[in-house]
């Protein structure tokens, strides 16, 4: 059960990459492809964390914590530079 | 052809007074079997001296002593300078007893013994003769130098050339291994180029020292291809060992291009025609460096190496035609041209040129007699040579010109100057009974029995010939400047310089005087020593005045002065028809050979190296990729043999990201702010591509990165056009992308073909994996790698990062000053529009609440790295982030009044803390960056272990996080300068206050 129940969740994480991807690629403004790549770092830490699981390994998890606490650093970076410039005032 | 070689030389030393021992097999000092100096090498009678070295080196420590020492004044400065020539000096007076008695002393230093370059050193009696005249003539020369520069010219620079000159002369003649030699004998070139060049602000000067530069580099790199052709015949780079094996090396058919090789470089560092043309041009430079040059010195290489090749390379008849038929021809027209020269300098340079083709023409001869004389006339050109060097200084110092016609009727206003000039120039003439004589005659004796090409004579008068002019010209330096009527019209009224001026050139006349009245007494030891040396048999030299009246050499001696009195009493009429008829102008033929090759060089440098770097990576790339094709069409291969693992559909969603996100990057790079976002997201699938492969490690740290570089390019990019202007044309664009997709598909289908098929080596995996617990003492083995097995990398590397950053910071700090980039930094204006908070209280409160959190997680990351994935590089980046968001909530100017840490102090300290845990491991007697660990208890806590690496891994975690903070912080102030103004509290809108922070301009 937990199996198919894995395999469900690689694919819809696998499409929402997809569909980040196609986010990023075309969108009307640059705000949007931001986002797109914020969530597609969530995505990442979803699909590291499935991945324990399946493995059955604490080391998946180490990654997805670190993805977490830094992956927002920079789309703040991101908001910062486009609407003032200047990261670091 | 031989048969013209037979010089006739065996059984007439009775004449000369040379006679050889070689077959009583003793020397003549001691007694002691030492006959030859090849079979000495493998004897007890080798020492051992480590002083050699310290000789070779001292000049070059030395060198920096002028440029401390003249701010103490010229004096001191030039005391200094003596001082450690003299050291040098009293060292090899301490070898030379041992030498004497026919020893060779010997120091051996193992360099790079896999490439057969060893600082081997020796000294025997050629290189005792030798590093005598440059250490000895040095010291006077520095003498000379300190009264002889003038207060505008810079002093302390003189010398540290003078000494790194002497220094590259010393390690030519004390090289037991050719390729140091070789080495020397560049930094000969390279540090007379800068002494020629000493005046830069004349271009005779710098033309002339590019000229030297031209000629003997190019010798020194034919001599480079010699000298590797005949350590190759011989089977070793030893001098020592080249030097027994000459039946090997004349009976291999490699002799005759390693000798035109060799002779290439020793033609044209001794300015042998036609390569002569260099050294008059060289007489730009300062009197001193000529009268060094041309005495002791660099010329003298030339002969050197001849001299010390001379047991290996000479008694062929190739030897003989090539090499005394060169010196001949120098001799004769260096003479020639010597005598016509209306500039004190230009005679005496063309002098020197005869008078060095004479001694090659000596060394072509490849007899012993002849060889021996050339070691006495080695010695004797230096004194007298370096004398009147010395006195046409004076003469130019005082009269303020050299030019002949302006001289004249010096003897009375300059008494003691006249006197030396004319010991010395009576010598050069060969006048008896001073030295100059002695080895003339002995010369024109050898020249008078040499038989060439079955002609008995021809040698015999021409060098007569050669004599009858050194006569004229040495009487001419004497006649007409010093003779003759006194004038009014001197540049400048001339009289005896001071002591210090005319001491050096005194005590070598001196010499000339000794030398020339009991040369029994002063010089035949060395020259038997020497010359013994060179033969490679014991040398028993009787020199004397009077041979009696039946020998040629008499005859032809006085044929000379009598034949040179008439040439210069008929001198101005020849004068009249020198001037008058056409000749080959040396400086404008090589302008005309040099000038297209320049042009051509530059035109293949300019279309290779054009400064597009999209032409450097199509060169590149275009050669990798023909160097593939190459090796994949001319070798064997079949197809893999391992199973394809099928595609699971997340990797292949992955995949899809790769691929269209690297295509986007190509179609979209003009917009940079995009690009850098396209480049975040390949930046996250390798991360995740990293964990996948089940590398945490490298996935933790590519994160962490990714991270870092978008905060960096963010902070550049704020100061950069936004968008990349188009350059390039269709047709290159195409021409680009068809090479990049070649190279694309070629390094696929290789990796492709690597990956289907077993590796035709063992990794260095499997050991990695055995010996990380048991010599490491981690069991993570990518951090035991890091910190221990290529320890000395992760080393070199955090010292780069370190430079890096400090380089950063140096280079905002220059924009920070006042100057041109400054001035563009404040003309710029933002082009974002300004929206929003400048400190969001939303954003402040997250970062505080996170920077505890992620310094726990860099703690824990550093402490369990060793044995689980982490380390220092991980830890620091992530506290770096941690402390950045700080400075992007709170601001820089808040945050670093907060920063109590400087950041140049944590990248100092972790450089330091990672040498310092290197340097340990001696203490334990194990080489650098050895690793120890041990097990440890302390209550309350379980056991665990402690390990050096541990401490190294600090290091580089210190290291990582001054870096990245400096980097960051040095960009972050460029905006402070572009005239932002500075928060006082954390946030713009106080809740509490209910109302906007104050701001300040700054």
């Amino acid at each position: 059960m937990i199996a198919l129940a894995l395999n469900f969740a690689f694919c819809c994480f696998g499409l929402a990459l997809l569909f980040n991807l196609y986010r990023v690629i075309r969108a009307p403004v640059l705000t949007d492809r931001v986002l797109a790549l914020d969530t597609m770092v969530i995505n990442m830490i979803a699909l590291l964390v499935l991945f324990g699981i399946k493995l059955g390994s604490g080391m998946n998890f180490e990654a997805a914590l670190l993805f977490a606490m830094t992956g927002f650093v920079s789309t703040v970076a991101y908001c910062k530079f486009m609407l003032r410039g200047d990261i670091i005032e | 052809m031989a048969s013209g070689v037979v010089a006739g030389k065996q059984g007439h030393s009775a004449l000369t007074g040379l006679a050889f021992a070689p077959d009583k097999g003793r020397a003549r000092t001691t007694g002691q079997p030492a006959a030859t100096r090849t079979t000495a090498h493998n004897q007890n009678g080798n020492r051992p001296g480590m002083s050699l070295a310290l000789i070779a080196a001292l000049p070059f420590l030395g060198a920096l002593l002028p440029g401390l020492m003249i701010r103490a004044g010229r004096t001191a400065c030039a005391v200094s300078t003596g001082a450690v020539t003299a050291l040098a000096l009293l060292l090899l007076g301490l070898n030379a007893p041992a030498v004497l008695r026919g020893e060779v002393v010997q120091t051996r230093i193992e360099w790079l013994p896999q490439l057969g370059l060893n600082a081997n050193f020796m000294l025997d009696g050629l290189g005792l003769l030798f590093a005598g005249l440059i250490l000895g003539i040095g010291l006077l020369i520095i003498l000379y130098a300190r009264f002889y520069l003038a207060k505008a010219d810079p002093m302390g620079q003189f010398y540290t050339y003078l000494m790194l000159f002497q220094g590259a002369m010393l390690g030519i003649v004390l090289s037991d291994n050719i390729l140091l030699l070789l080495v020397f004998w560049e930094l000969t070139s390279l540090s007379s180029f800068l002494l020629i060049g000493y005046w830069k602000h004349l271009p005779e000067g710098r033309q002339g020292a590019r000229m030297a530069l031209t000629v003997t580099g190019a010798g020194g790199l034919a001599l480079i291809g010699g000298m590797l052709i005949l350590g190759n015949i011989a089977g070793s780079y030893d001098l020592s060992v080249i030097l027994t094996q000459k039946v090997a090396i004349q009976s291999s058919d490699w002799y005759l291009p390693a000798l035109l090789l060799i002779l290439l470089g020793c033609f044209t560092k001794s300015a042998q025609f036609p390569f002569h043309f260099w050294l008059p041009h060289a007489m730009a430079a300062p009197t001193p460096v000529s009268a060094y040059l041309h005495s002791a010195t660099m010329v003298k290489a030339g002969l050197f190496l001849m001299a010390r090749l001379w047991p290996v390379l000479a008694g062929t008849p190739e030897w003989f035609y090539i090499v005394a038929t060169t010196g001949l021809v120098t001799m004769l027209l260096g003479a020639k041209i010597a005598l016509f020269k209306h500039d004190l300098k230009a005679l005496l340079a063309f002098s020197t040129v005869s008078q060095l083709g004479l001694i090659t023409m000596l060394l072509g001869f490849g007899t012993k007699a002849a060889a021996t004389v050339a070691v006495f006339h080695i010695i004797n050109h230096a004194t007298f040579k370096a004398a009147l060097f010395m006195t046409a200084g004076i003469v130019d110092h005082e009269a303020h010109t050299r030019d002949i016609r302006r001289l004249g009727g010096l003897r009375v206003l300059m008494p003691v100057t006249f006197a030396i000039a004319t010991l010395a120039a009576l010598s050069m003439a060969g006048i008896p009974p001073l030295n100059g004589f002695l080895s003339k005659e002995l010369m024109l004796e050898e020249a008078a029995h040499t038989v060439w090409w079955q002609n008995p004579w021809l040698v015999g008068v021409l060098a007569t010939i050669g004599a009858l002019f050194s006569v004229a010209y040495s009487f001419r330096f004497v006649a007409h400047v010093f003779l003759g009527p006194m004038r009014d019209d001197y540049p400048h009224r001339p009289h005896d310089p001071g002591f210090g001026l005319w001491a050096a050139p005194a005590l070598l006349a001196g010499l000339v005087v000794l030398i020339g009245l009991a040369p029994m007494a002063t010089a035949a030891w060395l020259v038997d020593a020497a010359a013994g040396a060179v033969t490679g048999a014991a040398v028993e030299v009787k020199i004397s005045h009077w041979h009696g009246l039946e020998p040629a050499a008499l005859w032809m001696s006085l044929a000379a002065i009598g034949g040179g009195l008439m040439l210069l009493g008929l001198f101005a009429p020849l004068s009249r028809l020198w001037e008058g008829t056409p000749r080959p102008e040396a400086k404008r033929i090589f302008d005309g050979l040099v000038e297209p090759l320049a042009t051509l060089s530059r035109r293949i440098t300019d279309a290779l190296h054009d400064g597009a770097v999209t032409r450097y990576f199509a060169i590149a790339t275009l050669a990798i990729l023909a160097a593939g094709v190459w090796a994949f069409v001319s070798g064997t291969h079949q197809q893999g043999d391992h199973a394809l693992t099928p595609v699971a559909l997340v990797p292949a969603a992955g995949w899809a990201l790769l691929m269209v996100t690297t295509c986007a990057i190509v179609a979209l790079h003009r917009q940079r702010l995009l690009v850098l976002i396209l480049v975040g997201v390949v930046g996250l699938m390798v991360s995740v591509g990293f964990a996948y492969l089940s590398a945490p490690d490298l996935a933790l740290t590519q994160i962490s990165v990714e991270v870092a570089t978008v905060i960096l390019l963010l902070l550049a990019l704020n100061y950069l056009p936004k968008t990349t202007p188009a350059e390039s044309g269709g047709a290159r664009r195409l021409r680009d992308g068809v090479i990049a997709t070649l190279a694309g598909l070629g390094a696929g289908g290789l990796i492709y073909a690597l990956m289907t098929r077993d590796f035709a080596f063992d990794t260095i995996a499997a050991y990695h994996l055995a010996n990380a617990k048991t010599e490491g003492g981690g069991t993570n083995v990518v951090n035991v790698i890091l910190v221990d097995f290529r320890g000395y990398d992760t080393f070199g590397e955090i010292t780069v990062l370190g430079i890096a950053a400090l380089v950063i910071y140096a280079l905002t700090e220059s924009i920070l000053r006042p100057g041109p980039a400054n001035d563009r930094l404040r003309l710029w204006k933002a082009e974002s529009q300004d929206a929003g908070d400048r400190h969001p209280l939303m954003l402040v409160v997250a970062t505080r609440l996170i920077l505890p959190l992620a310094i726990m997680v860099g703690v824990f990351i550093f402490l369990r790295g060793h044995n689980l994935p982490g380390g220092g590089f991980i830890a620091g980046l992530v506290v770096a982030i941690a402390l950045v968001m700080q400075y992007m909530a709170s601001g820089f100017e808040w945050t670093a009044a907060r920063q109590k840490i400087d950041y140049h102090a944590l990248i100092a300290s972790g450089v330091l803390v990672a040498a310092a845990t290197g340097i340990g491991a001696w203490f334990n007697g194990l080489p650098f960056m050895t690793s120890a660990y041990g097990y440890v208890t302390l209550w309350p806590l379980e056991t665990f272990e402690l390990a050096t690496a541990a401490l190294f891994d600090l290091g580089v975690f210190l290291t990582v996080l001054g870096a990245v903070m400096l980097s960051l912080a040095s960009l972050s102030r460029i905006a402070l300068r572009a005239g932002e103004t500075v928060n006082l509290a954390p946030y713009d809108i106080d809740p509490a206050a209910g109302r906007t922070v104050k701001e300040e301009a700054r």
